[in-house]
């Protein structure tokens, strides 16, 4: 190749330089590739990251102290739109004068005309327990209510006057707020608006997300303990035996996880197979059955039992290609069985270990029909307490406060994951 | 490929069946277990006969909290349901349900119109009661030695050693634990009204809670019994009673302190089946209807004129009588439920009870 | 893993303590699932062994159990066994019922997860695939998202676009539960594109193959293994799946799983475990013919097993 041919653009034989043709040539690739992919993109769009963000949105907007959405005609009326005028005017840490009773008076007028008083109220009775009451029974006298109002509606509850109160309206008359996560952390907004925690014997999510971390952790470092020696057994023994053998890996894999919930019931219940086992050999009095359902170790040995496959599969896909001629070779050199494992073995093994921690870890973290099932009270996750949230107290932004809380940490886990060992590495049986 | 197509047929066809909408239908939501199987029979079967309109049967924990997530949500799917009554004036005060107008209910055979024959407190702007039950604890006879007879008694695992089982909700166990306490029915819900006094029902609580199994489904507390999972539990009476009666459990009612309610059908805003609804409530609640849902479970009818007409159990030979809570044996320190207490304060005291369970 | 002979005495008992360990760890995990069996077959209505089922006396074993799975719901279950008995059980029976819904939906969402996993698998596994790490992370998440936070998130979406107004019966459960398939289609196919030689495809389009009869005639025979065991992950994924259902499902979308937390909830009567019992046999079934699937796959490949 002369010197000169090389300063020239290299050509295709439609005389477009090589580079351009490659490049398009290339993006075409790039696109058709990408045009696989897109229904799928689209459709996980619509139906996992939409509902997600929505949720998102109602963790920190609630309009249930702004706006009445009639159920069957789907008219939407502004409501507490006088208190709402009255608090624009006056800046946060103004004493509620006459002006602002006589908004509040107007305001539970309207609500009574809607039957909206109810759910008003219990929008501030989130943040303020005992208010629902209030709302209530002001609507239901607010026709009676003659000015001066401060007077007359104090005169209905005197905790109307309660300065605390009125921070908690101003802050929910917006749609907007930040309360849902305060609260999910076991915080709230005092009167002056400043952020502190509430009585002690009303914390309990800060608690919960504690006991779902030690729970999950004890978990993984279960299943890890359980794993190891069986996955190396699997890594070691000849194909046909461990094929074999990972039968018994595999079919709890897949298993119904409510079949294996319900065996666990079965056996641990203090009525149950153990129990009675335990009883018959003589190793316990009738009396002393064991409980180890509907609390924490029911949880605990239901849940690794469930996760333990998630465990030995990515230790057994680490171990099966470590060649044994190494642990030979440390052993010929004189090292002590232990320390050949120590020292040779097991450092070859720690991505799958990381692989399968983390796995375990991510999945029991979110976990919620087992610890539902045989949890008790003391064995419940923080799952269990948005599905409380969701279906029992239909306090929904909380729900959704707690679970962008979880989420925000799983996602965090998962880009460690990926980070660490990668998403394409993630096999299944 | 014929496989193929066949699988795809049969696919379709079943999608179809299961899919199918009769015209004329009407979602009735109760509690499950041997209370639904008592209206199915008294109620639904009569009513379908009588109308031809089909009665789907579903359950819940408790129906008031799937009817406020359906009208919230502007998604329902139910047209009757079964609460108790402070979620029934709860959910009324909210608006999310139709108003039921009274006019519509049968007068009692002999004439007496239906606002005079219910019993005080019965008919509600929107809803019509059709049981008075009652929250009370019962025990298993071959577990416990000795007898209970006090509520203090199970508060006492001393002397009745082993694990108990409560409703995971404030809403009964806080006044029980009260009386149990030594506060009497009739001062339970002003000391209730008072921070010292859920102070001591908590503290009551406390004494006991590493032993309490909690149930949800008002199903669980005759299984629990039976199964030796706890040996006493606070139950609602009328499956207790079924549990002992048609399936010859060992399970004994215990009286004293026991907490009575009342049952209301309402119906949803919003409701797919709205006139159906009423129809059905309106039949449900005649004088005969309530007498008969007594025969299969021993839930007090909440009409006047049905109370004589109560008879026996459908096995033919147990009086229903003495097994109702309001029979006056069963009344002698018994608590009539406040629901104005619980419309005010269960949001309050269930955010307090699951810290409490929590911590 | 045979001792080898050097081994000193304190290492042939670590190695038998070894085994023994393991041997308990393998009982841990396969016993729970084997206990359902022999109970769900028990004549009373207990959860444990009784005397009469361990000296294996046949009177204390029955099919009562299974025969309520037939008769519950239904509105004559005491008629003689006839065609119309027949007919009462398939429209009235509750499991029967809950069958039937779980496999309709479990068949529409497996079709939708498979088909839509496999196209995109097949983009996934191009070399010159764009921004191609964060689109695998994404359409992996529904598998690690938790479940609770998937179904509160649907329960919001659906209801501010009343899906149940669309008049098309299963269509929120069924969409749901193609999300939460989807990445095990993704992951069981683009493991089967591992090591797939472009130069197939190539070879076929420089013999005149247009795109569509290269992947029916290529591409497709090799990775329809990997297709095939995504697509029963899938259906399996959905078969058990309960949390989506009780938080979006209609209150006549009654499925196995469902009607299961129900009966566990309330009555734990055999009953549930002779459906347990059966949906074992099933995944028993499933394991089997995924194994399979997997050494044809490794077979057609020239992957030899290690």
């Amino acid at each position: 190749m002369s010197d000169a041919a090389a300063n020239q653009p290299l050509k295709t034989a439609d005389g477009i330089p090589l580079k351009a043709s490659l490049a398009r040539a290339e993006s075409r690739a790039r696109r058709k590739a990408f045009l696989l992919v897109l229904p799928l993109l689209a459709f996980i769009l619509i139906t996992f990251i939409a509902p997600i963000g929505q949720m998102l949105h109602q963790s920190f907007y609630n309009e249930g102290f702004t706006v009445r959405e009639d159920v069957v005609s789907g008219k939407r009326t502004p409501i507490m739109v006088n208190l709402k005028q009255w608090f624009d005017e006056n800046p946060q840490g103004s004493e509620p004068d006459e002006a602002a009773y006589a908004a509040l008076a107007a305001d539970l007028l309207h609500l009574q005309e809607l039957r909206a008083a109810g759910s008003a109220g219990t929008r501030i009775n989130y943040e303020r327990s005992g208010s629902r009451s209030m709302f209530t029974k002001g609507a239901r006298n607010a026709k009676k209510l003659e000015p001066p109002y401060k007077e007359a509606i104090l005169d209905l509850d005197d905790e109307w006057s309660d300065p605390e109160l009125w921070q908690v309206m101003r802050d929910a008359s917006s749609g907007y707020t930040i309360n849902f996560y305060l609260a999910a952390l076991d915080r709230a907004k005092n009167a002056d608006g400043e952020i502190v925690m509430v009585d002690p014997e009303r914390q309990v999510y800060v608690k919960l997300f504690i006991r779902t971390l030690v729970l999950s952790l004890l978990i993984t470092f279960l299943t890890f303990i359980l794993g190891y020696p069986i996955a190396h057994l699997l890594a070691t023994l000849p194909l046909r035996y461990s094929n074999l053998l990972m039968i018994l890996v595999l079919l709890p894999f897949w298993t119904s996880l409510l079949v294996r919930t319900t065996s666990w019931m079965v056996l641990l219940q203090s009525q149950g197979v153990v129990n009675d086992a335990l009883v018959a050999s003589g190793l316990l009095g009738d009396e002393n059955r064991l409980q180890m359902m509907y609390n924490q170790a029911g949880t605990v040995i239901a849940m690794t039992h469930i996760l333990l496959p998630f465990m030995v599969l990515p230790l057994y896909s680490v171990m099966r290609p470590i060649n044994p001629s190494y642990v030979r070779a440390a052993r010929s050199l004189g090292a002590t069985s232990f320390t050949a494992f120590r020292r040779v073995y097991f450092p070859q093994t720690i991505p799958g270990i990381g692989a399968g921690a983390l796995l375990v870890f991510i999945l029991s973290v979110g976990y919620y029909i087992t610890p539902a099932l045989v949890g008790g009270a003391d064995g419940q996750l923080i799952s269990n307490l948005i599905a409380f949230h969701m279906q029992k107290s239909l306090n929904w932004s909380l729900a959704a406060a707690l679970a962008a809380l979880l989420l925000g940490g799983i996602l965090i886990l998962y880009w460690l994951y990926d980070r660490l060992v990668g998403i394409d590495n993630l096999k299944l049986g | 490929m014929k496989l193929r197509t066949a699988l795809l047929a049969t696919v379709f066809t079943m999608g179809g069946v299961a899919a199918a909408q009769a015209e004329g239908e009407v979602t009735v939501m109760s509690w499950g277990g041997a209370y639904t199987k008592s209206q199915v029979e008294a109620y639904q079967k009569p009513f379908t006969a009588e109308t031809g309109i089909k009665v789907n049967s579903v359950d819940a924990d408790n129906p008031a909290t799937p009817i406020k997530a359906q009208v919230e949500a502007g998604n329902v799917s139910i047209d009757v349901a079964d609460v108790e009554f402070s979620d029934a004036v709860r959910l009324c005060d909210e608006g999310l349900l139709e108003p039921i107008d009274v006019a519509m209910l049968p007068a009692a055979p002999d004439g007496t119109s239906a606002a005079d024959d219910f019993i005080e407190g019965a008919l509600q702007d929107c809803a019509v009661a059709n049981i008075v039950w009652s929250t009370v604890y019962a025990y298993n006879t071959t577990n416990v030695e000795g007898t209970p007879t006090t509520i203090a008694d199970f508060y006492d695992t001393a002397k009745f050693p082993g694990k108990r089982g409560m409703r995971k909700s404030a809403k009964a166990n806080l006044e029980m634990a009260l009386m149990a306490d030594g506060v009497p029915a009739g001062e339970v819900y002003e000391l209730l009204g008072t921070d010292e006094g859920v102070d001591r029902a908590f503290a009551k609580l406390d004494t006991i809670k590493d032993d309490i199994v909690w149930w949800e489904a008002g199903a669980q507390p005759p299984q629990l019994l039976a199964d030796g999972e706890v040996v006493m539990s606070t139950a609602y009476n009328g499956r207790i009673f079924n549990a002992a009666v048609a399936e010859n459990q060992p399970l004994e009612v215990v009286w004293d302190g026991q907490i009575l309610d009342f049952d209301l059908f309402v119906v949803p805003k919003g409701a797919p089946n709205k006139e159906n609804a009423l129809k059905f409530i309106a039949f449900s609640t005649d004088t005969k209807r309530l007498a008969d849902q007594a025969s299969w479970i021993s839930y007090g009818p909440a009409r006047k004129s049905s109370g004589d007409m109560v008879g026996k159990f459908m096995d033919g030979k147990t009086d229903m009588k003495p097994h109702m809570p309001t029979a006056e044996a069963n009344l002698k320190n018994a608590l009539v439920n406040n629901f104005e207490f619980w419309v005010d304060e269960d949001a309050e005291l269930n955010e307090r009870f699951n810290a409490w369970l929590a911590n | 893993m045979a001792l080898p002979s050097y081994a000193t005495t304190g290492e042939k008992i670590w190695h038998y303590t070894y085994l023994t360990i393991c041997s308990l760890i393998f009982l841990f995990l396969i016993a729970p699932i084997l206990i359902v069996i022999p109970l769900s077959f028990n004549i009373e209505p207990y959860f444990t062994f009784t005397k009469k089922m361990l000296s294996l006396d046949p009177t204390g074993y029955s099919m009562r159990w299974y025969d309520l799975l037939l008769t519950f719901g239904m509105i004559a279950p005491d008629a003689p066994r006839d065609a119309s008995w027949w007919a009462d059980a398939w429209e009235n029976a509750k499991w029967i019922n809950a069958a039937k819904n779980s496999i309709i939906i479990g068949f529409f969402s497996t079709v939708i997860a498979t088909t839509l996993g496999t196209i995109a698998a097949l983009g996934l596994s191009r070399p010159e695939m764009p921004f191609r790490r964060v689109i695998m992370a994404t359409l992996i998440s529904p598998m690690i998202v938790p479940i609770i936070i998937v179904a509160t998130g649907l329960f919001f979406f659906y209801s501010k676009i009343s899906i149940q107004d669309w008049g098309i019966p299963y269509l929120g459960v069924v969409l749901a539960h193609a999300t939460l398939g989807i990445p095990f289609v993704i992951i069981t196919v683009t493991a089967t594109l591992v090591g797939f030689d472009h130069s197939l495809s190539r070879a076929a389009a420089s013999l005149g193959a247009g795109p569509t009869r290269t992947f029916f005639k290529i591409q497709m025979p090799l990775i329809l293994p990997g297709v095939i065991s995504g697509a029963l992950f899938a259906f399996v994924t959905s078969f058990d799946e309960v949390v989506v259902v009780l938080f979006v499902g209609g209150l006549d979308e009654q499925t196995i799983p469902r009607q299961m937390w129900n009966g566990i909830r309330e009555q734990i009567s055999p009953a549930i475990l002779s459906v347990a019992t059966i949906l074992v046999v099933i995944s028993v079934l499933l394991l089997a013919t995924v194994e399979l699937l997997r050494r044809r796959s490794e077979r057609l490949r020239g992957v030899t097993p290690r």
